[in-house]
């Protein structure tokens, strides 16, 4: 509780200070308005904001589910086959050197206007992270604990293989992956909005780009406010979430 | 899903190991070669020896688990295979921090696809005094308890025989003295192969006690105390022997 107080005390800061440089610099409306007009702004367009919130925030967690499925199978197909790690992962690692963004025209003109395209851009951009992170976690497993195994499946008839990576491997490697899925969960957003810039007809990002263009700027801070604690509620439910999921990973920093 | 198969609960019957020819190095540095190792059957044989003269690369070999050292036959007395035969024992717990002792106690099994016997397990618990803890985290529980709760998952692989690796190194004094007593109850009746560095544990554990020291390293004579294990650590005898393996290690 003591948190979200002070984490709110810390916004309230921020619009104190946000509003005393529109005082202070007497700034045209269409350039900089006040956290005030913003509101008004977001309160007089409820439906209009959040009927593109809802497309926006349908991209994010199609993105999620879709890019950090995938990054999941790859990391364990990766970890499993030597030969597909020999072939691939060097490309992978080169293809995460390449600026995604860049490829959102491409995407919009294969896939179109729609969600389709929003998703694929969110999706190639969870899908690097989660994959590395996962696949980092699988190659560090306590060796002691695969030596162990060894003894235990040693004269079996059947590999005991799947069974270590099912039992060892894949729980071991869960908290690199909860970190990946955090990078995710972060940049999922960006991958929507870039998206929705390049070409769109709908969203937060297209709602943003139309108000810049006829200078209603109240409107663009105000989807941008949205999107903003979308994507902070968005963060910090997969982060609440990963911790839940994993309360034997100690987190040895301190709290007080 | 394949049916289970049952798993026996018998540790078959009692093997003995005979090693031949063992040899490790690390790159121009010989450690040891040509060295034979017998583990009789139903007997604690204690290897002791300085760091770094190869005593873990030795275990791990018998083990089936060293890529670097190699031997030249590794056989057991009855003839038979000795993969799946044998237990091991680490100095660390090895414990999963994400499954409960029960689970933990319990995973040969599953990573055998076999039938868990949980009642087993329960009463293995019970009797190295973690029946409580049964559905704990590992985490919550001390050093000694996390040793103790490896020894019942050593004990629940029930193999007929049991290498250990410096199991009781990492707890304290008392400790370990309490350890070893419940190791000598529980482990009787199988062949140990018990690699320590700390002669009075070998004195109170084994039958057979075995010094591997030199560069390369040799094995010493066998000697054997008095009385059944575990003995007494107050025994005046043992520490009078216990003075003269360490003046042995030193010299």
């Amino acid at each position: 509780m003591q948190a979200v107080g002070r984490a709110l005390v810390t916004f309230a800061l921020l619009l104190a200070g946000w509003q005393t440089l529109v005082w202070a610099t007497a700034v045209e409306p269409f350039i900089l308005p006040g956290p005030w007009l913003v509101l008004q702004s977001l309160v007089a367009h409820p439906e209009l904001i959040g009927g593109h919130a809802v497309i926006t925030l349908l991209e994010i967690v199609l993105g999620l589910i879709c890019g950090g499925g995938l990054g999941m199978i790859s990391a364990v197909s990766l970890s499993w086959l030597p030969g597909l790690r020999r072939w691939l992962l060097p490309l992978l690692v080169v293809a995460q050197a390449i600026p995604v963004f860049a490829l959102a025209p491409v995407l919009v003109l294969w896939l179109g206007y729609g969600l389709a395209s929003k998703v694929m851009m969110a999706s190639l951009i969870i899908f690097f992270p989660v994959t590395t992170a996962f696949l980092d976690g699988l190659r560090r497993t306590e060796p002691g604990w695969l030596d162990l195994a060894r003894t235990m499946t040693a004269g079996q008839r059947r590999s005991g293989r799947w069974a270590v990576l099912r039992h060892i491997r894949i729980p071991a490697a869960l908290p690199a992956l909860a970190s990946g899925l955090r990078v995710a969960a972060a940049v999922a957003p960006i991958g929507a909005v870039v998206g929705e810039w390049v070409g769109s007809s709908a969203g937060l990002g297209y709602l943003m780009l139309h108000a810049n263009g006829r200078m209603q700027i109240d409107l663009l801070f105000a989807a941008l406010f949205v999107l903003a604690a979308m994507a902070v509620t968005i963060f910090f439910s997969v982060d609440w979430l990963l911790r839940r999921l994993l309360p034997w990973q100690p987190d040895t920093l301190p709290n007080k | 899903m394949s049916a289970r198969i049952s798993e026996t609960t018998t540790a078959g019957p009692p093997i003995g190991i005979a090693l031949r020819g063992a040899a490790l190095a690390f790159g121009e540095k010989l450690i040891f070669t040509g060295l034979d190792l017998d583990i009789p059957a139903e007997q604690t044989t204690c290897l002791l020896g300085p760091s770094g003269v190869g005593k873990s690369s030795l275990l791990r070999l018998i083990a089936g688990i060293s890529p670097e050292a190699e031997a030249e036959s590794l056989t057991a007395s009855d003839g038979g295979p000795l993969a799946g035969r044998i237990a091991y024992m680490d100095q660390r717990d090895l414990l999963l921090p994400w499954l409960s002792v029960l689970d933990n106690v319990t995973l040969g099994a599953r990573l055998r696809g076999a039938a868990v016997d949980g009642h087993r397990a329960m009463a293995l618990l019970q009797q190295v005094g973690l029946e409580d803890e049964a559905q704990s985290l590992p985490a919550a529980l001390s050093g000694g308890m996390r040793q103790r709760a490896a020894l019942a998952r050593t004990l629940m692989e029930d193999r007929a025989l049991v290498l250990m690796d410096e199991p009781f190194s990492a707890v304290d004094a008392l400790t370990r003295l309490r350890l070893q007593d419940l190791a000598a109850e529980l482990l009787a009746g199988r062949g140990v192969l018990l690699v320590t560095h700390d002669p009075m544990e070998a004195l109170r554990l084994g039958h057979r006690i075995l010094i591997l020291r030199g560069a390369p390293a040799r094995l010493g004579e066998v000697l054997e105390p008095a009385g059944p294990p575990p003995r007494p650590a107050s025994d005046p005898v043992l520490h009078g022997l216990a003075a003269g393996i360490l003046r042995d290690l030193a010299g």
